[in-house]
Formats: C-alpha cells, structure tokens, sequence
C-alpha cells in the first residue's frame, strides 16, 4: 500500500443550493424564445440547463434541458428537440458561450423551418423563463488525504457533487474539475486526477459518477 | 430522535446537516409567520410542521394567527374562490368587512418579526405596520386568473412587500417586486403518506368491495366537474375493451359546492352497468388511511383534472412510486416529466391511451414509478421545503444571483 499524503491545504466540501425565481417572461413559439435567450440573465439560462440537469439527473435516461423538453413535447419540433437536447450542457466552460449555442441552434432550424414560427403553445403551456438564485455555502466535510476524501464523498449531498463535478468549469473557466484540481496540485497525483477528470459525467446519474470515483480513489488507498 | 431526524431515513444525512448549515446563518432572525388559522387547511397543516423543525434546528420561527369573525372569513372565502377565477358577487361591503377587519388585526397585532411572512391574502392588510424589517407575501393559490376587482384590490397591498413566493410559475401576476417559486410539499411521515402494512391495505379494499387480484385503476379527487370523473370512466371503458381491471373514483363531497350532488349522481349513470367501477365517498374520519391504502393498491393512478391547484394528491401517489397518468395541468406539469416520471394527457383517449401503455408494460411503468419515487423524494418532500423557505429569508438580505454564505 502506497503511503498517504496528508497536506496542509485540505479540500473543504461546498454545496450550491438553489431557489427559483420568477421573471415573468414567457414564450408561446420559437422566435419568443429566441428573443428571450438571447437577452435573459445567465442565471436563467443556468437554470434552464444545469440546474434542470441536476434536477433530473437521477432519472433514467435523463431529460436534457429545459428548452429540448418544451421544443419536443410542447412545441412538438422533435428535429429542434434532438438538436437542443443533444448539446453538452457541460462541456460549455461559460454560460455566454452555451447560450450562442442555443441561439444558434434555434437560429438555424428557424431558418431550414420557417413554417416552425407558426406553430404556438397553447394558454398554460408557455416556456416560462425562471432564474436560478444560488446559494454556495461550505459543508463540515473536510479532507487532508485520499482516505477522508473517499471518506466525505460517501457522505456528501448529490448537490455537492454537482457542485464540485460540473459547475467547476464554469466557476474555473478549466477543463477540469475541482476533484482532479485538488488532487493533481495538491496530492501531485496526476494519474488519479486525469482519471476523474476523463470520467462522462454527463452519461451516468449522479449516484454511478460518486460510486465510480470512490472506486478510483480507493483503488490508491 | 429529534423531529428532523427522523426525516434522515428519506433523504439522507447530508441534506438534513444542509438544513442545519442553513439555520446557523439565520440566527438572530425572529421569523413571523402569520396566517388567518391554526387548524383546517394546508396552510396550517404544513405551518403546523415547519415551525417546530425550524425551532428545533435553532431558527427562531414563530407562528400567529390573526383575529376575524364569521362575516370577514365568508368574505375571504369568496375571495378565495373569486382569485381562483370562479364567479362570486363581491360587493362594497364585502371590501368594507374586509377592511374593518384588517384595521382591527392593524391595530392589536404584536409585529415583531425580522421577517414577517405572511400566508395567503387574509392578513395581507398588515404590511401596513411595515418599518425596517422584511414582509414575504406567501400566495398558495392559483392567481393566474383572477376576479380582477378583488385582485386589484389586494394587489396595492402586494406592491408593498419585499417579496412575493408563489407555488407554479403559472400562478403568478406581473409585480414589480421579487417572485420566488417554492412548490408545496408532502410529509412522508403523515397518515397519508408513510408506508402501510399488506393487512391494513387488504382490510380497505375489503371494505369498499374492491377485488385485491384485479388491477387497479385509481384517481382520488373531491367530486367535482373539474377533476372530470366522468372523463376519467369514459377513459376506462376504453381500457377495459382490452385489459381486464377496475376503476375506483374516491374522495369527498365539498360541504360549500351545491355542484357536487348533482356531479355524483352525473357518475352514478355514467358507470351505470359496470361493477368494476367503484365510486367512493370517503368518510372524513378514515380519509387519510384509506387514501394511502387505495393509491399504494394501484397498478395505475390517475388524475384527469380539467384545471388543479398543484395537485398534490399527484405528488402523493408519486412518492409511492405510483406509474401515473395526468392532464398537464397546474402543477402537475412541474411533477411529471412526460415519459421520464409519468405519462401526461391532454383528452379522454390519451388518458386512455396512457393507462393501456402501463398496465401492458410493466417494466416501463415500473421505472416511471421509480424515477417518480426519486423526484418526490428530492423536489417535492418536507425536506426540500424546509431548505426553500431557509433560502428565501437569506435572499431578503443577499439581492444577488450567486450567494456566498
């Protein structure tokens, strides 16, 4: 067994919580939406995206994002749908650079579709545009080394693990995560870190992603 | 084991250590809330749990009632109704007892709250004894269609508050002030909801005649035009042409609707000549037991509502991991994703339609189920409540999009 490198900057666990918040803005049809994504807060975009991921992330096979889900069952534009849905919601490293994706792909099936502009979503069933009010707060888990560390991500809330996992690239601007940051600066363990970071986590559910990581991580142990 | 904990077996300890790490940044904040009742209704129902949870987890959280008499809560309840866009006579003495209430509550009400959150538009009046502190307007019902003399009349006092906290994006209006969206809740631990031994769901069925080895098709719902129960037995006889099961229609009368005599008797004829369709009244006394007993019974749970409030009898029959079949309407489209958590339906066929689906596939209504089970347990329990109601007291004093506590 190797020996365990304890240091002296531990990584402490945050959560993000989150509260909604209506802005009275809704679209009936497509160029509505358009024109309101392209003008809302990034915290409504981040609603609509990451947070309707973290939402649904437990469900199986998950829905993709707020907008794919109204353009298929609303709207019934099952090309739209699939075009929005399959966008990588967390591959983007800023909200700017996901919402011209967005854009773009509306943009594009307008322009191949414009017979899309016609249709309209009945009184009730409007896209109601919702801002995501977070709240980021440090959890008692702390960890000097690899074993707390498997230790706390056993015990830590899936809204940690979302914190940590997804919403690091947009908080970092990094093509990583806080995870792999912490344990390739810190414990200087590049292989683990690139591991974790090559790691899908937008295919699996929350629970497999934790469960695959305390494998990794034990496996050092 | 404190109340909170014993919530631990549901959602886990993290969440509840959350909602300890939340309440530690609220101390020092006396919280009012203010409603105009102790018992009868959701609201107190659910002030009568979050209150002695959040006391226990350190946040100072208090609850009073306000004063009224006969005349002022008949004149509340036609508002009620007048805000959930059904047609009632309002006249200038309805607004004047209103007002002579509300001066009176003015007058005596001991306001000491950091926060004074106020519940539903009974107090609403008394935003007038604002000074530094924070007031929450806290609207549970549908306003997306209001009596537009009563809403105009509440709105001005609306304006006032710091901020405003609505059930489904839906319910809203447009209003100058913040407007969150916090969804009700379910309590695992109550009658309606905790889990029930076979005996106690066999002894039910027995009672109301309902054969345990047929599948079960069920929609709990007051007797009433807009729950559509008579949309609900023209969707199964379109079933029972290919599957063999049995529908049961149960719930209660409203004491206050002169309707729903005569909507009974609209589904006494229309299930006329079917012994497989069971319509029950369910006597007040043994409701909550023999509601959890009849939907943990069913293969199908259904709610055919022409219009809903949140639908939270929805998110009951979820929680139990229930395949459900629902109109899209209200809040019963934030509950169920459509083929992810549940099938939603927007006529009698698609009902129909959805209902066959799940009972010809059990491994797919299976996971619906399950998926619908996992929802509730993370969006629409106590728990998730407790932590909204936490966040939005800490908004009052961080106006910002990202919060660092």
């Amino acid at each position: 067994m190797k020996k365990l490198i304890r240091v002296r900057n531990p990584f402490r666990f945050c959560t993000r919580l989150h509260l909604m918040e209506l802005i009275g803005l809704k679209a009936k049809n497509l160029d509505e939406l358009l024109d309101i994504i392209k003008k809302v807060s990034g915290s409504c975009i981040y609603n609509h995206t990451h947070r309707f991921l973290q939402i649904h992330q437990y469900v199986s096979p998950e829905p993709p994002n707020d907008f794919a889900y109204w353009a298929t069952h609303t709207l019934r534009e099952d090309v739209l749908g699939e075009k929005l849905a399959s966008i990588d919601t967390v591959q983007f490293q800023s909200i700017r650079s996901l919402r011209n994706k967005i854009v773009e792909v509306i943009k594009e099936h307008l322009k191949k579709n414009p017979s899309s502009k016609k249709k309209f979503a009945s009184q009730g069933k409007e896209f109601q545009f919702i801002k995501s009010v977070s709240f980021v707060l440090p959890t008692n888990y702390i960890a000097y080394d690899l074993k707390d560390f498997s230790k706390a991500l056993k015990e830590i809330t899936v809204d940690s693990l979302y914190f940590h996992i997804f919403e690091a690239r947009l908080r970092l601007g990094k093509k990583t995560n806080d995870f792999s940051f912490w344990i390739g600066t810190s414990l200087k363990d590049k292989d683990l870190a690139h591991d974790i970071s090559h790691l899908d986590p937008y295919t699996r559910t929350m629970e497999d992603l934790r469960k695959t990581i305390i494998e990794l991580v034990e496996k050092r142990l | 084991m404190t109340e909170l904990d014993k919530y631990i077996q549901f959602v886990g300890q993290p969440i509840v250590d959350d909602l300890k790490l939340l309440a530690e940044r609220l101390k020092g904040k006396a919280i009012q809330n203010i409603n105009s009742t102790r018992f009868g209704g959701g609201v107190a129902e659910i002030l009568h749990r979050v209150v002695p949870i959040l006391q226990e987890i350190g946040v100072d959280a208090r609850w009073d009632v306000i004063e009224g008499n006969d005349r002022f809560f008949n004149v509340t309840k036609k508002f009620h109704n007048a805000l959930h866009g059904r047609s009632e006579k309002i006249g200038a003495k309805d607004f004047e007892i209103f007002n002579e209430v509300g001066r009176e509550n003015i007058k005596n009400m001991d306001i000491y709250g950091d926060i004074v959150f106020v519940h539903d538009p009974q107090p609403i009046q008394l935003i007038k004894r604002k000074k530094k502190n924070k007031w929450i307007w806290r609207c549970h019902i549908d306003v997306s269609h209001p009596n537009k003399k009563v809403w105009d009349f509440l709105e001005k006092f609306v304006y006032s508050y710091d901020s405003s906290v609505f059930s489904a994006p839906g319910f809203s209006q447009k209003l100058p002030i913040r407007q969150f969206l916090i969804s009700p809740s379910i309590d695992p631990l109550s009658d309606k909801n905790k889990v029930l031994e076979q005996r106690q769901i066999d002894n039910v069925l027995n009672k109301y005649g309902i054969d345990k080895k047929l599948p079960i098709i069920c929609q709990i719902s007051r007797i009433d035009y807009l729950k559509d129960p008579v949309g609900v037995i023209e969707a199964f006889k379109m079933v029972r042409r290919y599957n063999k099961c049995q529908l049961v229609l149960a719930g209660n009368k409203s004491l206050d609707d002169p309707e729903s005599d005569k909507v009974l008797a609209e589904v006494k004829k229309a299930a006329k000549g079917m012994p497989e369709v069971h319509a029950l009244l369910i006597p007040p006394e043994h409701n909550d037991i023999d509601i959890n007993a009849l939907q943990s019974a069913a293969s199908v749970v259904v709610q055919k509502s022409i219009r809903e409030g949140f639908g939270l009898v929805v998110t009951e029959a979820l929680w139990k991991g229930k395949p459900v079949v629902a109109s899209a309407v209200g809040g019963i489209a934030l509950q169920i994703k459509h083929r992810y958590s549940g099938l939603l339906c927007n006529s009698i066929e698609g009902c129909a339609f959805g209902i066959k689906q799940l009972l010809n596939s059990p491994a797919y209504a299976t996971r619906l189920g399950e998926n619908a089970k996992e929802n509730v347990r993370r969006n629409f329990l106590l728990t998730r409540h407790l932590r909204d109601y936490m966040l939005l007291f800490l908004s009052l004093y961080n106006p910002e999009g990202i919060v660092y506590l």
